[in-house]
Order: C-alpha cells, then structure tokens, then sequence
C-alpha cells in the first residue's frame, strides 16, 4: 500500500477511474504515511481523516454506479494550506490569534476541490499569516524539510512543500504573495506555480497582501501542478480582483512540453537576478538549466531588468502597508483570540492585550513597518515610492516580454538554510524573496521547477520561470519540457534514505 | 543613519493597538531602523513622471447583480465570538472612566 504514496496525482486519477485501486485505499495509504513521518517533517497542522475518507468514499460510490469522474484529478488527495479557510475545519494561518477558529464558510478554493472530488488531507503548516520564508514564524513550531531535518522548507509555505517532498500528500495548495509557493518548492525539489494574480479566486484566503497574494498548485509533478491549477482556477465574482477571462489549457501544455521540443520558443536569462549574493552551486545548476533549454530547441538571449534590483524594497514596503491594514480585522471583537476580558479593561485595551499576546514577531514588525510607512509625513517617501517602483518593475516585464516568451532565473539564491540561521536577522531572511517577487509586483505567472541539486552541500535548488499575466500555460510547456530533460530530482531523495 | 527611535516604535505599537513590552521595544527599534535604511532606495529610482501602482490589474467597478442570496445565520455569525450575548456579540465597555 505504502507505494500509492509514491505515485504522481496523474498516475492515482487513472488507477482510481479504472477502478485499479479505491479512492478511499489512496486516502488511507497517504493518512498512514502522515501518522509514520509527520512526527519528524511537521508538515500539518491538522489532519482531517474523517473529512479526506468521506470525500474518497463518495467518489468511488460515484464510479461504482459507472459516473464519470467529477474531475480529472476525483479522488487523489490533497494538503492545503491552513490560510484557505474550510468550513467546520481549523484554520488557524499559524497563529496564535486564530488558533481553534472554526471558519463558518468554505474558500472559494477549497469548495473547488470538494466539488472535484479531491479528498483534503488536512491543513498545512505555514508561517504566521504567510509572512515569511521558512515557516519559524509559525506559531506551531516549525515544519521541517525533509531533505535535512535540520533545514528550513522555505516558506511561507514551508508545510505545503514538505508535505509532497516526504510523499504524505501528492499535490498541494499553497499561497504566494512574495514567494511563499515558489521558494519552498525549489528547496525540497518540488513543483509549485504562482499563477497569473487574479487567475485563482481570493476569496476566503485569509489576506495578508490583498494587491499581491495569489493562491496557486504544488505538486511533485508539472503535469499534476497543471491538472491542479485547472481545478482552482477561474472566474469568481466573490473575489473583486478575479479576471473574467478564460483560463489557458494548462493540462494540454504540459502534455505537449513534455514531448521534448521548444524549437521557436524564445527565452530570457535575467542578467540582474544574478552575482553577488547567489550561491555558486545555484547559479552552476542555473548555467546547466539554461543550456538544457537550449538543448531542446529553444533560443536562449540575455535581457535586462534594470529595475528588479529595487524590487525587494518595494515589496518591503508594499506588502507590510497592506498587512498593517488587513489584519486590523483581528480586533478581538468578533472571532478569534481575546484575553484580559475580566470587566477592569476597555475594549481597546483588550485589543491591544489580544494583538500583544495573539501574534508573533515577524506579524508585530510588519504591523509597525507599515503603520510607519502609511503614516502621513512618511507616505510619499515610503509607499508612494514604492507604488512607482512598482510601476518601473511591470515596464521592465513589459520589454522583456516584447523580445522573449519567458523569462528564466533561479528561483531562490541559496539552497536551504538551517532552522534557526536566519530567524533573528529580518533582512538576511527578506532576502530569500529576491528572485520571486518581481512577479508578485507585476501580477505575472511564475513557476518553480526543480533543476538538481548544488554541487556544493547536494541540497535541491529550483529554476524559476515567468511568463507574461493570463500566459501561464506558457510556464507549463516551458517547464515539463525541461523537466522530462533534466529527469526526476525528488527521487534522489528516496536514495538517501535508503542509504541511510 | 537613525530612521526610528524608541518613542517612535512605542507611538506605532500604540497606532497599530499592540501592547508591546520594552525589550520588545528595544528589538524593534533597531530592527525597523535597519529594514527602514534598506528599504528607503524606493525614493531614489522613481521620479515625479512615473505614476503609482497600486494593483497588477486594473480593475475599477466590479459589479454583481443586486439580489437577495443566503448568508451566514445569526448562530453561524456568533459561533467563533470570544463572547455572545442575547444574539449579538460582547464586547468589554468601550468608554473609560472618565468620560
């Protein structure tokens, strides 16, 4: 039973509509792989086996009474990240403040999957409110990566990743507002997938950078992170920010990158993402992605984007100024944590206890950082800048994408880090983002795929590629062409264990 | 260079309705001094000629038709309250003693 967990969510939807194995057996074996590792990866924080078997069960009395499957991916089941809210089941986004919430309506991404019949193991762990790169920040304690233990899974959506590297669950949701999908796939060698912003609906993903934030596929596979993405994705009018537009054919990109062939494809290496501050063992591994691609037809040029150097601070400044407003919600009024309510204390002053007592540091810092940075006197110099730099960011993508189809680079600096290395010192863990959050400024689809391990410390790095807004299938194709090239990097992974 | 001092970060918590304790004061003073310097080249790049962004799309009034549909009952709405009463939420006194 243990080798369904090695399977991709592709390979479980055909065995399980062709009646080769139950939905309900695929649930139970993926549970029986959480209960056995999850006590070392720490990748959930709640496990929902009663929900996940309900859903397998209802599938396959569906097929039993010869129903065609709900959706291509009926049945295969699935981690989600604990900032999507489920209706009746936790969800606490790592923090303290919500800890024991049970929400009472379904995101419009959760009600999608229950609707494809894609059973929901449970919630995975992540930095509190999303913010930041390696899931410490969470109030639960930290998920670990299961290449090393002793290693960050990146973050903020550390558990989503972890989750598919120890095979406890073949595909995941996860969130990305400066990163948080990409750079937690490229450190345990694993698939995740910003879409296009507004290409997968917002609602009930609980805010913490509304003009940034974008809900997206993870999965071991850029096959599976596509069938996964056409599953969420789409118009919703409970999301003011949703495009009403067709959603690409994702799948059939895949399908068609996967053959091998990018002859007409032209691609861009970003010269600024690049140098100073990039690990030699990211950047070599870089160097032989890009020459794969070159190897599979495709144009390779050099482009600049003198304006990404800047991104970072605009980011810095945007996404706290935003947070500092969404999580005035958490008043300790309506739902959600309140203490010192003893009848001595006004309502501010319980607020001001319960904000004191419900969020951690990073959330605290944020909180202040753009308190300080919407303030009148500072606004202009701070988020006002930052709004232009933004601007200079998406005409920089502009240019680029008038000479290429994509744009490639690594998708993080470094390789995983140890827990713990980076937790005290703020900007050396901003700077994990440096590569990904251009295309959170610009709204752009971006992709991390796994491209080796660093010949240095043999710790997975990942290639990133973007693609212009509503062009995601583009990442699709770009990606299982390079990936079927390059060969299976998580399998490495299995290896090691079994040496051990 | 000193962007932010002590009283300032105490002023924020207090905007931003946190009770902050003073070695937290003393950790964020420094921290927020130093994300502040680093991040303050935004006000380098841009000049007056280039316009805000405020939003990857640009969107401006997004409609839906104007009709009566379920929402949350009332239990639902109070089931996640720290403190209900009579239906509605608690809250703790909201003047102080003074006024």
């Amino acid at each position: 039973m243990s080798d369904l967990t090695r399977l991709t969510a592709a390979e479980l939807a055909e065995k399980i509509h062709t009646g080769e194995v139950t939905a309900a057996e695929v649930t139970q074996a993926h549970l029986d792989r959480i209960a056995a590792v999850d006590g070392d990866v720490h990748a959930f924080l709640h496990v929902d086996a009663e929900g996940a078997l309900e859903t397998a069960r209802a599938v396959d009395a569906d097929l039993a009474a010869g129903r065609a499957p709900v959706s291509p991916l009926a049945g295969v089941p699935l981690a989600l990240k604990d900032v999507l809210t489920t209706r009746g089941v936790p969800t606490t986004c790592g923090s303290k403040t919500l800890e024991g919430w049970l929400p009472p309506y379904d995101a419009t991404v959760t009600r999608r999957l229950r609707e494809a019949g894609v059973p929901v193991l449970g919630k995975t762990n992540m930095d509190e409110f999303a913010m930041g790169s390696s899931t410490e920040n969470s109030a639960y304690g930290p998920t670990h990566n299961p290449w090393d233990l002793d290693r960050i899974p990146g973050g903020s959506g550390g558990g989503s990743s972890a989750s598919l590297a120890a095979y406890e669950a073949p595909l995941a949701i996860g969130t990305d507002t400066g990163g948080s999908i990409r750079q937690p796939a490229a450190v345990t060698a694993t698939v995740g997938v910003k879409p296009t912003y507004g290409g997968v609906s917002r609602y009930g993903l609980v805010a913490f950078s509304s003009s940034l934030d974008q809900a997206g596929p993870c999965g071991r596979t850029v096959l599976d992170a596509a069938l996964l993405h056409e599953v969420i994705a789409g118009h919703d009018p409970m999301d003011a920010t949703s495009i009403d537009a067709p959603v690409p054919a994702l799948a059939d990109a895949a399908r068609e990158g996967a053959r091998g062939d990018l002859n007409g494809v032209k691609v861009g290496v970003v010269r600024e993402l690049s140098g100073d501050g990039y690990q030699g063992g990211v950047l070599r591994s870089f160097d032989a992605a890009v020459a794969q691609l070159k190897e599979l037809g495709a144009e390779v040029v050099e482009v600049s984007c003198p304006h990404f150097g800047y991104a970072l601070s605009a980011y810095y400044l945007i996404a706290p100024s935003e947070c500092s407003s969404n999580l005035a919600r958490f008043d300790a009024m309506r739902y959600g944590l309140r203490v010192a309510d003893d009848g001595s204390h006004s309502a501010e002053e319980v607020m001001s206890l319960t904000r004191e007592e419900g969020f951690g540091a990073e959330v605290k810092r944020r909180v202040m950082l753009g308190t300080y940075a919407l303030s009148s006197g500072y606004y202009d110099a701070y988020y006002g800048s930052a709004q232009k730099v933004r601007t200079l960011i998406t005409r920089d993508f502009a240019a680029a994408f008038e000479q290429v189809d994509v744009l490639v680079s690594p998708t993080t600096p470094v390789t995983p880090f140890k827990l713990g290395e980076k937790v005290d010192d703020p900007l050396a863990m901003y700077l994990n983002d440096i590569c990904s959050i251009p295309a959170n400024l610009a709204g752009n689809a971006a992709m991390s795929v796994p491209s080796g391990l660093s010949d240095e410390d043999g710790l997975p790095v990942g290639l990133q590629i973007m693609a212009p807004a509503l062009a995601d299938d583009r990442l699709y194709r770009v990606g299982a062409a390079y990936e079927a090239a390059r060969g299976p990097v998580l399998d490495k992974l299995g290896e090691l264990e079994a040496a051990k | 260079m000193s962007n932010i001092s002590r009283d300032e970060v105490a002023h924020l918590a207090k905007l931003a309705r946190m009770a902050v304790t003073p070695e937290e004061l003393d950790t964020f003073a420094g921290q927020l001094d130093q994300i502040l310097d680093a991040v303050a080249e935004v006000g380098e790049v841009a000049g007056d000629d280039i316009p805000p962004t405020s939003h990857a799309v640009p969107l401006t009034n997004v409609f839906r038709t104007d009709e009566v549909r379920p929402g949350l009952s009332q239990d639902a709405a109070l089931a996640g309250a720290p403190a209900a009463e009579e239906g509605r939420f608690r809250v703790p006194r909201i003047l102080g003693e003074q006024q």
